[in-house]
């Protein structure tokens, strides 16, 4: 193997003392999990405090429950909540395991080189590493300027990083969550509704009498409140409809399974307006008050019969023109769900403004059943002094390439890493939270090029996951159960302000965010920026602004504020919609000035070669992305991801059930792992599926390791979409390999 | 009082929280469960496959060969028909686990046989069991069936359902809906 | 195609993919407790019929096995406990309708007489062994116990009462004999939950292939030409008996309902056909049957052999009952 400056650190120094911390939390650990029937101990000298989940991004509000010894016990769902309705999903009442897992980082780490000339990991005290840090950035700020630096972040620790960065005089900041996420979806109904989608999606679900899911898993896909709404939908007796190459667990329940060739949804998409409009299905009187370019538009799917979808999609013609009755009797209160992980095929905002016209042409938006307008009560910043102007930002080398693009964007970004870009907007210094990076944006060719070129990379994260490995320093934060944090303010039907607090003291040397974002920033010298002590001055500040108090939280956890707003159009309300003419455009004249297509279109994507599958992943309930495959709670309900393959093609390849194998991209790139094959009738014959967020390569992830194919790696093939620059993933195909393959590196050495 | 638990196949969407709850309330060791998962797949792509999933546990039997044959006594029914083991009592002598229909008990790694207690400490203070009160979907549904307007008892006479194995002759507690 | 999985990560030890909790230390146990009971009951039948001296291998001699094997097999029984330290629970509970507590108080019980047995006909054991074989090693063993049976009053006592009611004993002991053969192919047949024991032929197919492995082991011990005679006839029977109650089993579950046809299935095509044919049904049964049929022609075979093979036999049956019981399941998925 070649030795690059940043040699991927497999084994880190683990001391005696972090072994022995470890001991005592196992303990701890085992008299948690095997206390016997004690479980009727005295429940009610148990304590609670209030907390939102963090083990994915819906934010769920809940309590975390202690024993008398002070141990945690449970963490139960906010009845007052709109996004746990009381309830948390699998993963966040596993969330328990995220601070009893033994493998947690534990104490900071500094990569230095040892007398061998081996780099390594050594344990080091916070002063060190937060010096060694501000040391480099104050380093990179007078060499190049700060804004040669870039933040990648991604949940709660976010917001206290983009506070020190933006007081160190940059903005560079991006999230996988919106270039590897929602961004085509943000800007497809941008660019209808003037107003983006955000997060809860604000589907009308469990108002609605036909819901439309274009992909979007919804049930594997476990967002909690999402589920529990399809759940009362399926009560109402409402019309499932899905779109899949793959009979999902929604699928499953759906009225009508559409089982679409991957990449050719916009051509179902183009049949169903076609259907709505010239069979008279859509909602006229909206569209005539509310929408504009009706007339294009209808000009524009005048050939998309579903008779012309049918060759692409693989689908039957009538069953497309069945399911476009189908929502068209249930309008308005009928809702194609925006989807949320929509960068797929490079052409996602188009694809997302056809779902945002459909949802026009049925009169959805704004409509009880259909979407509802979200509202909130934004707790005010606490005041501090103007951030300096930075001299350039992200927009800078994004906004003329990809105009629409709403915040920054992490491929971008990535590009302006690597040694060959233009100096002047060259990134040097990568400062990382939240994120596992290298396991969520693709092409790893391009990462490990611009790794090397930075002069400081500093990961913030709770595990030792694999893209600590790439650090030159390592924080360990706590985990969400034993921090404070801001406080979640989203939109949602009622405005709704959720607070976390520390349940317990933190374990080992970890610390939160809001510290160490806080202690940087003061050895940086921006002492004027963090003009409080700790988070609860700040947050008590907060919750006085929006008529609340650090006290009263604490006991109540959810806020619900009067916002006075209505989440739905009056009959015959006027509307003035956000966008250049007011109203809902159909046809977007933001994308005419600016050289996009104003009317989605089909086009062509790349198709499986021969012996190749549409390489298809998504998610399982119980785990998020990469993240909770070492939660011991969550790995004992899933420990691996299997490759799903129809018999037909199973057949063809002699695999069966269970059959070890491994998988081979179009670009040769071969799974570091191998998995069982899954044969299963819930797949098209000609795609495989797999389960986003197995395969970790890096062995202090005790459990996880070595378990299951990661998809990652095998998405070479990437379609940035042109208008908002996500990357298209889903044009990758593979191939089966039955036996152990020789790795590259195998070679080499 | 006759306590029994309808799980609804429609709206189960498998995520396993039913699980985990179980876990985290009872103690249940990791590597263990009193309740799982099961998806069923039937028929063939594209035009007559179907799936659902069962989220399955003990299922408090009214003919109960668990406690018969238990040499001890440590199985035994308490109020309700909730079949219940004494730590104290078992020996561990498997004939309980052998003679379930169901593997619905396990060895716990103490020694003695666990399993789905109904969260009888819950039900005595009124309460849902745990994987009833944190089930996304609300497809487990719990109750009394001597009381008819207990939501399982309404949940049964409002809908098609069935039990597993009924042949094994247990008469099982545990409905599915369909 | 129909899938079934379980996909909340459920691989309970012994439980999970199929049940395999009881193993090899149950399956001796049965072994040993059919063993037993068929020894205790030729034993005492014999007495009974008055051919105690004239049959002293078999009435008195092989008395000294079952008190031996009977403790093994409650060690086993107490060696395959999970929750060993609360083994006592046992013995403060009798549940009437409890396999289990039915064969620790039968094996309890009936250590009473296993025990007297030997200790009654100790000189003429020690005699019996001698002369046939001075060097036998066993015989400094039954020298010592005799002298401290003899030692204690209380011994002496129960000894002396024991000859006195030999005749009540010995139909005591017959009655309790059979209950434990019985209880060994009954153990298993209470469980319902496994289809392949939730059949009424278990108890007497247990119980014949017990009284045949107990024949097979006297015939072998045995230096009396009539008595080995006797008991590779008697064989002979129980065997063709055995042969038909299997036979009858299988038939009868092919073509009963589902869950039974496909537990017969197990043995007529699945994964325990060979090792049950060839295993037990050849090696076990139909071979040493021939080879008995060829010795009583007069054709000279030792009789250590047939009894081997009819002993290891008997093992890999209940091996094979109590695995493939328990891998044999209603269709719950
Ligand atoms: N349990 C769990 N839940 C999560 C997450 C998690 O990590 N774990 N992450 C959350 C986040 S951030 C996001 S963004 C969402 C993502 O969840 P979704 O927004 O639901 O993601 P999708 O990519 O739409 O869903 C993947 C589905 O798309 C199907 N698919 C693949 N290709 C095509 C195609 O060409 N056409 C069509 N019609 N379907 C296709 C796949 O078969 C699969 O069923 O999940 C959220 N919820
Ligand atoms: N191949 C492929 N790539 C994908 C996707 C896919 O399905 N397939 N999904 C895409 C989508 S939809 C999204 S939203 C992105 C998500 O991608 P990311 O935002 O990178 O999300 P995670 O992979 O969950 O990484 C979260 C990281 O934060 C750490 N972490 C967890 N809790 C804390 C905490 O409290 N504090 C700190 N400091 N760190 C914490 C975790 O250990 C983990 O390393 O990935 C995208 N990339
Ligand atoms: S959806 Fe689940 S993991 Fe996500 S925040 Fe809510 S409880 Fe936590
Ligand atoms: S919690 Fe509910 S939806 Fe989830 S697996 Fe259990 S029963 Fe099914
Ligand atoms: S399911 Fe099994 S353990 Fe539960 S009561 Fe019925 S037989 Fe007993
Ligand atoms: S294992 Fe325990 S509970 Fe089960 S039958 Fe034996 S003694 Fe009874
Ligand atoms: S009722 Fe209680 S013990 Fe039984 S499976 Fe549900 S949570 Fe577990
Ligand atoms: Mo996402």
């Amino acid at each position: 193997m070649k030795t690059t400056r940043r040699e991927f650190i497999k084994i880190s120094g683990m001391t005696a003392a972090g072994a022995a911390i470890a001991g005592t939390v196992l303990g701890q650990v085992q008299k948690a999990t095997t206390a016997g029937n004690e479980s009727a101990e005295d429940e009610h000298e148990w304590t609670r405090t209030p907390t939102y989940c963090e083990i994915c991004f819906w934010k769920c509000a809940g309590w975390v429950y202690k024993n008398k010894e002070g141990q945690i016990k449970k963490i139960i769902g906010n009845v007052n909540d709109h996004h746990a309705r009381g309830k948390l999903c699998p993963r966040g009442t596993g969330g328990i395991g995220s601070y009893y897992d033994e493998d947690r980082l534990k104490k900071p780490l500094i990569r230095k080189v040892n007398e061998e000339g081996k780099q390594e990991f050594v344990e080091v005290e916070w002063d060190e590493a937060i010096d060694f840090i501000a040391k480099k950035m104050k380093g990179i700020k007078k060499k190049y300027g700060p804004e040669h630096m870039a933040l990648f972040i991604h949940g709660a620790p976010g917001k206290h990083f983009e506070h020190l960065f933006a007081a160190f005089g940059n903005e560079n900041h991006a999230e996988p969550a919106y270039a590897q996420c929602a961004g085509p979806r943000e800007a497809g109904f941008f660019a209808t509704y003037g107003v983006g989608v955000g997060s809860p999606e604000p589907a009308d679900m469990q108002n609605s009498k036909c819901i439309i899911f274009i992909g979007n898993h919804i049930g594997e896909n476990m967002h909690n409140s999402f589920v529990q709404e399809v759940s009362l939908a399926i009560d109402n007796g409402a019309k499932i409809i899905v779109a899949d190459p793959r009979l999902s667990t929604i699928a499953a329940k759906a009225t009508h399974w559409l089982p679409i060739k991957p990449a050719t949804d916009m051509a179902l998409l183009l049949a169903w307006m076609h259907v709505l409009i010239y069979d008279n299905l859509y909602d006229k009187e909206y569209i005539d008050r509310y929408a504009f370019g009706f007339d294009q538009l209808k000009d524009h799917v005048k050939n998309f019969t579903p008779e012309w979808a049918s060759g692409i999609t693989t689908l039957d013609p009538e069953l497309i023109r069945k399911s476009a009755y189908e929502m068209a009797a249930a309008a308005p209160a009928a809702v194609i769900h925006p989807g949320r992980h929509t960068t797929w095929y490079g052409d996602d905002t188009q694809r997302l403004r056809a779902i945002a016209i459909i949802n026009a042409l049925l009169g959805a938006w704004g409509r009880r059943g259909g979407m509802y307008i979200g509202v909130r009560k934004k707790v005010p910043k606490f005041p501090t002094i103007k951030y300096p102007h930075p001299h350039w930002s992200w927009k800078d080398i994004t906004k003329d390439k990809y105009k629409n693009a709403a915040v920054g964007i992490t491929n971008v970004l990535l590009d302006a890493s690597l040694p060959d870009y233009p100096k002047e907007h060259q990134i040097k210094g990568w400062f990382i939270a939240g994120t596992s990076f290298i396991n969520s944006i693709p092409d790893r060719k391009k990462i490990f090029k611009a790794m090397e070129n930075q002069e400081l990379i500093v990961v913030v994260d709770t595990m030792p996951m694999e893209m600590t490995g790439y650090a030159d320093v390592v924080l360990p934060e706590t985990t969400y159960l034993e921090r404070y944090d801001y406080a979640r303010d989203g939109k949602n039907r009622v405005a709704q302000v959720a607070f976390r607090m520390p349940a317990t003291e933190p374990l080992y040397d970890s610390k939160p965010a809001w510290w160490i974002a806080r202690k940087l920033g003061m050895k940086l010298g921006l002492n004027n920026y963090f003009p409080w002590r700790d988070m609860e001055e700040v947050l008590d500040w907060q919750f006085k602004q929006i008529g609340s108090s650090l006290e009263e939280m604490k006991q109540i956890g959810v806020k619900t504020v009067d916002s006075g707003e209505d989440i739905y159009l009056r009959e015959g309300e006027d509307f003035e919609f956000n966008t250049n003419t007011g109203k809902i455009e159909l046809y977007s004249t933001d994308f005419a000035e600016k050289g996009y297509n104003p009317l989605p279109t089909y086009t062509k994507h790349e198709e499986a070669p021969p012996g190749y599958y549409y390489f298809v992943y998504g998610r399982a309930p119980m785990h998020t992305f990469g993240r909770t495959q070492n939660n011991p709670n969550l790995n004992d309900l899933m420990d691996t991801n299997t490759v799903w393959i129809n018999p037909k093609t199973a057949k063809l390849w002699g695999i069966e059930n269970g059959t070890e194998i491994w998988l081979q991209n179009q670009d040769g790139i071969i799974s570091e792992f191998s998995t069982k094959a899954r044969v299963t009738e819930r797949i098209r014959p000609d795609s495989v599926y797999l389960v986003h967020g197995f395969g970790h390569n890096r062995n202090l992830l005790k459990k996880a390791f070595g378990k299951g194919i990661n998809d990652v790696p095998l998405i070479t093939n990437i379609k940035v979409d042109p208008i908002m620059g996500g990357t298209g993933m889903r044009n990758n195909f593979v191939t089966f390999l039955l036996e152990k393959p020789i790795l590259k590196e195998e070679v080499e050495s | 009082m006759r306590y029994a638990m309808a799980m609804d196949t429609r709206k189960c969407v498998g995520c396993g929280d039913c699980v985990v709850a179980c876990q985290t309330e009872n103690d249940v060791p990791i590597g263990y469960c009193r309740d799982w998962i099961v998806e069923a797949v039937q028929g063939t792509y594209p035009d007559t496959v179907q799936m659902h999933f069962k989220s399955e546990r003990c299922n408090h039997c009214d003919n109960t060969p668990c406690v018969r044959t238990c040499p001890t006594g440590a199985s035994h029914v308490i109020e309700g028909g909730i079949v219940k083991v004494t730590p104290n009592e078992c020996i561990g002598c498997g004939a309980c686990i052998v003679s379930c229909p169901y593997n619905a008990r396990f060895v716990h790694p103490e020694g003695y046989i666990d399993k789905c207690t109904f969260c009888d400490h819950r039900v005595a203070l009124g309460q849902d069991t745990a994987c009833v009160a944190v089930c996304p979907t609300d497809a487990l549904i719990f109750g009394d069936l001597d009381d008819a307007k207990s939501p399982v008892s309404i949940a049964l006479k409002n809908n098609e359902w069935y039990v597993l194995a009924p042949e094994a002759g247990t008469k099982p507690q545990l409905y599915f809906l369909k | 195609m129909t899938e079934e999985l379980f996909v909340s990560g459920r691989h309970i030890e012994h439980i999970d993919p199929y049940l395999n909790l009881w193993g090899g230390p149950i399956a001796i146990y049965l072994f040993l407790g059919g063993l037993a009971a068929a020894i205790l009951i030729f034993a005492n039948f014999f007495f009974l019929m008055g051919k105690a001296d004239k049959y002293p291998m078999t009435a008195k001699v092989s008395t000294l096995i079952p008190p031996v094997i009977i403790s093994f097999g409650l060690i086993l029984l107490v060696y395959d406990l999970h929750h060993k330290l609360y083994f006592w629970q046992l013995l403060l509970n009798f549940r009437i309708e409890s396999p289990m507590s039915w064969g620790a108080w039968t094996l309890t019980f009936i250590m009473i007489p296993a025990i007297l047995w030997p200790l009654i006909y100790m000189r003429d054991i020690i005699d019996y062994l001698s002369e046939r074989n001075p060097a036998c090693r066993l015989l400094g063993l039954l020298n010592w116990i005799d002298k401290m049976a003899n030692k204690f009053g209380i011994v002496r006592f129960f000894i002396g009462l024991a000859k006195t009611y030999q005749k009540p004993m010995a139909y005591i002991t017959i009655v309790l004999s059979l209950i434990l053969g019985v209880y060994t192919g009954i153990l298993l047949s209470a469980f319902n939950a496994r289809p392949l024991w939730n059949t009424a032929i278990l108890g007497p197919l247990f119980l014949t292939s017990g009284v045949s492995t107990g024949a097979a082991l006297l015939m072998w011990m045995s230096k009396n030409h009539d008595e080995k005679r006797l008991f590779s006839k008697l064989d002979l029977i129980l065997i063709s008996v055995e042969i038909f109650l299997i036979i009858h089993l299988f038939m009868g579950m092919k073509a009963g309902p589902l869950v039974q046809y496909d537990t017969a299935m197990l043995f007529l095509g699945g994964p325990y056909t060979s090792i049950f044919w060839v295993g037990v049904m050849g090696l076990g049964l139909v071979f040493p049957a021939i080879l008995e049929i060829l010795e009583l022609n007069h054709y000279k075979i030792p009789s250590w052999l047939p009894a081997l093979f009819i002993l290891s036999g008997g093992l890999a049956f209940r091996y094979i009952m109590v695995y493939a019981g328990q891998f044999s399941s209603y269709n719950i998925l």
